[in-house]
């Protein structure tokens, strides 16, 4: 399956991503009405410290974790691949948040989970943050 | 009848179990015996049923499609007698017998309810661990209802949370001096209790009931509670019988080798009834959290199946809320201590012969999970910058390679 790869080398710690996943995900039609003097919740997150900066988001994990552990069955997996979550299930206990090894299980403004799904569950239909990172270091492809 | 899988219980391990098999297996039948009337639901959820936070469609932990596209043969308040291991069969309540080739025992947890004098003087008393349990105790509440509650740990609490706002005040008493015990340290336990009382959960610790006479319990310290409903929460104890009378090994809840076999063999075992070797205390314990249950579900069910699969990394955890205050742990808390408290956030990292073997977290939990992931995986502290990360959590504490293994392949 095709997903978000990250490449360090060339994040420039800009964040354009993060906002970017807010818009994508706001259900807006203007970034400004959706984002202006707003707190943000994007799905991925921009990590810096000494020089170095990158973007996390989640890793739709061969074998995910989140899924086995979420005690709302709220987490699935289906035979795209994709790890999706039903937020009207989610009853945000925050299992998910405790077992993700790579901290991209993020929470929205009710506390509850909030996760990547690839910008194919809104109306972007193609990861946004990928889209407009202005240095590629968000890429949208297949690996091994 | 004859079904080649059997499962017995119908909990979150019975689904691990029914997606292991099938990872394997396509098509050998599989029949899912639960005592309760109820498709497979998320018992964590039975509290915030009566909080209004879930409905009893939400809760059904599969869709119900799950179970014909998966070709399982559900029986519904159908109870398991016995399990001779000898013709490999299990007697049902009904009389009739089915045999198996390969058979799960998933049977959970019972409440374990002290013999408390004059217990059979109350009449309205309730347990809290089925969808039963909450429908019942949410039938016996009204806004005036004065709830005592007998046991401050997980169960106790979040029955005290779930019905919060329905009834007229919540007692709350646990012969520990402190809520949480299982969970918590002191230190940390004060802070919930703090968050408990300020939403007027009355709190009586390290206290419990010497003896009931109707609607008053007297305490062994002498003071006595009025109450109109009672929940006993106390704890609970595996559910053993089935396997222990069959002639199965059985220590602090059924002994499982890596692969979840029972020492009967055919007879595979997962979830609450088990015991799991905690690999931070380097000793089998009962770990009744729904994530153990389901990963040795699929690791039985994968085995059942005769595929190879192995759950040996059980690490116990828990991640709830009260009132909107988080709590996240892990592992044991032994060790040297590195201690964080920031506005509003108590953090406990607890670290043994140079790796994470435990925390506990009282307020922002962001991204625990990479905290998590060292104690699971072991990981030496030196081969990371764990002072970077005590504060607060990020993949930046790894080396640049081992970071682009995680977010530049598939994992």
């Amino acid at each position: 399956m095709k997903r978000v790869y990250v490449n360090e080398k060339w994040c420039l710690g800009c964040r354009l991503c993060e906002y970017n996943c807010a818009f994508a995900n706001s259900g807006e039609k203007d970034m400004v009405k959706a984002l202006k003097g707003k707190k943000i919740y994007p799905r991925i997150r921009v990590d810096e410290h000494d020089g170095i900066t990158f973007a996390v988001s989640c890793r739709h994990c061969e074998d995910p974790i989140c899924v086995k552990s979420c005690i709302a069955g709220a987490l699935s997996k289906e035979g795209d691949g994709m790890v999706k979550l039903d937020r009207t299930k989610c009853v945000g206990c925050l299992t998910c948040v405790l077992v993700c090894p790579y901290g991209a299980v993020v929470q929205d403004e009710r506390g509850a989970a909030l996760k990547c799904e690839l910008c194919l569950t809104n109306t972007a239909g193609y990861p946004a943050c990928v889209k407009g990172c202005p240095n590629a270091a968000i890429v949208y492809e297949e690996r091994d | 009848m004859i079904s080649k899988y059997v499962i017995i219980g119908g909990g979150v391990a019975s689904t691990g179990c029914i997606e292991g098999i099938r990872k394997v297996d396509p098509s050998g039948g599989i029949t899912l015996i639960t005592a309760e009337p109820y498709l497979t639901y998320c018992r964590p959820l039975i509290s915030y049923l009566l909080e209004g936070k879930t409905t009893l469609e939400k809760m059904l932990y599969r869709p119900e499609s799950f179970y014909e596209k998966n070709g399982v043969r559900v029986m519904l308040a159908t109870k398991s007698e016995r399990i001779d291991p000898e013709r490999k069969t299990v007697m049902l309540s009904d009389g009739t017998s089915i045999g198996y080739e390969k058979l799960l025992c998933a049977t959970g947890s019972v409440p374990f309810v002290p013999p408390f004098e004059g217990l059979d003087t109350v009449k309205s008393k309730f347990s809290f661990l089925t969808l039963d349990d909450a429908l019942e105790l949410e039938r016996a509440i009204t806004p005036e209802s004065r709830v005592f509650i007998v046991g401050a740990g997980l169960i106790g609490l979040k029955c005290a949370e779930g019905i919060h706002g329905r009834v007229g005040s919540i007692t709350v008493c646990d012969l520990a001096p402190q809520v949480l015990a299982s969970i918590l340290d002191s230190d940390s336990a004060n802070i919930v209790e703090e968050t408990l009382q300020s939403h007027g959960i009355n709190l009586i610790l390290g206290d419990t009931v010497a003896k009931f006479e109707e609607n008053v319990a007297i305490l062994q310290s002498g003071a006595s509670v009025e109450f109109d409903v009672l929940v006993l929460a106390v704890g609970v104890r595996p559910n053993v019988a089935l396997v222990r009378d069959a002639g199965g090994k059985i220590g602090r809840g059924i002994i499982v080798d890596d692969t979840m076999l029972t020492s009967l063999p055919d007879v595979y075992a997962a979830g609450d009834c088990t015991e799991s070797f905690d690999i931070t205390s380097s000793s089998s314990r009962v770990l009744a959290i729904l994530p153990n249950a389901y990963m040795q579900g699929e690791c039985a069910g994968i085995n059942m199946a005769e595929g190879y699969s192995s759950y040996a990394n059980a690490v116990p955890m828990n991640s709830v809320g009260f009132f909107g205050l988080h709590i996240a742990t892990a592992g044991t808390y032994t060790g040297e201590l590195h201690e964080i408290r920031t506005l509003g956030c108590l953090k406990k990292l607890y670290v043994n012969e140079g790796r994470l073997v435990g925390f506990i977290i009282i307020g922002d939990t962001t991204r625990a999970g990479i905290y998590t992931s060292l104690i699971r995986n072991k990981t030496p502290l030196d081969e990371i910058d764990f002072e970077l990360i005590k504060n607060y959590p990020s993949l930046m504490a790894f080396s640049g390679n081992s970071r682009l293994k995680m977010l530049g392949g598939v994992v």
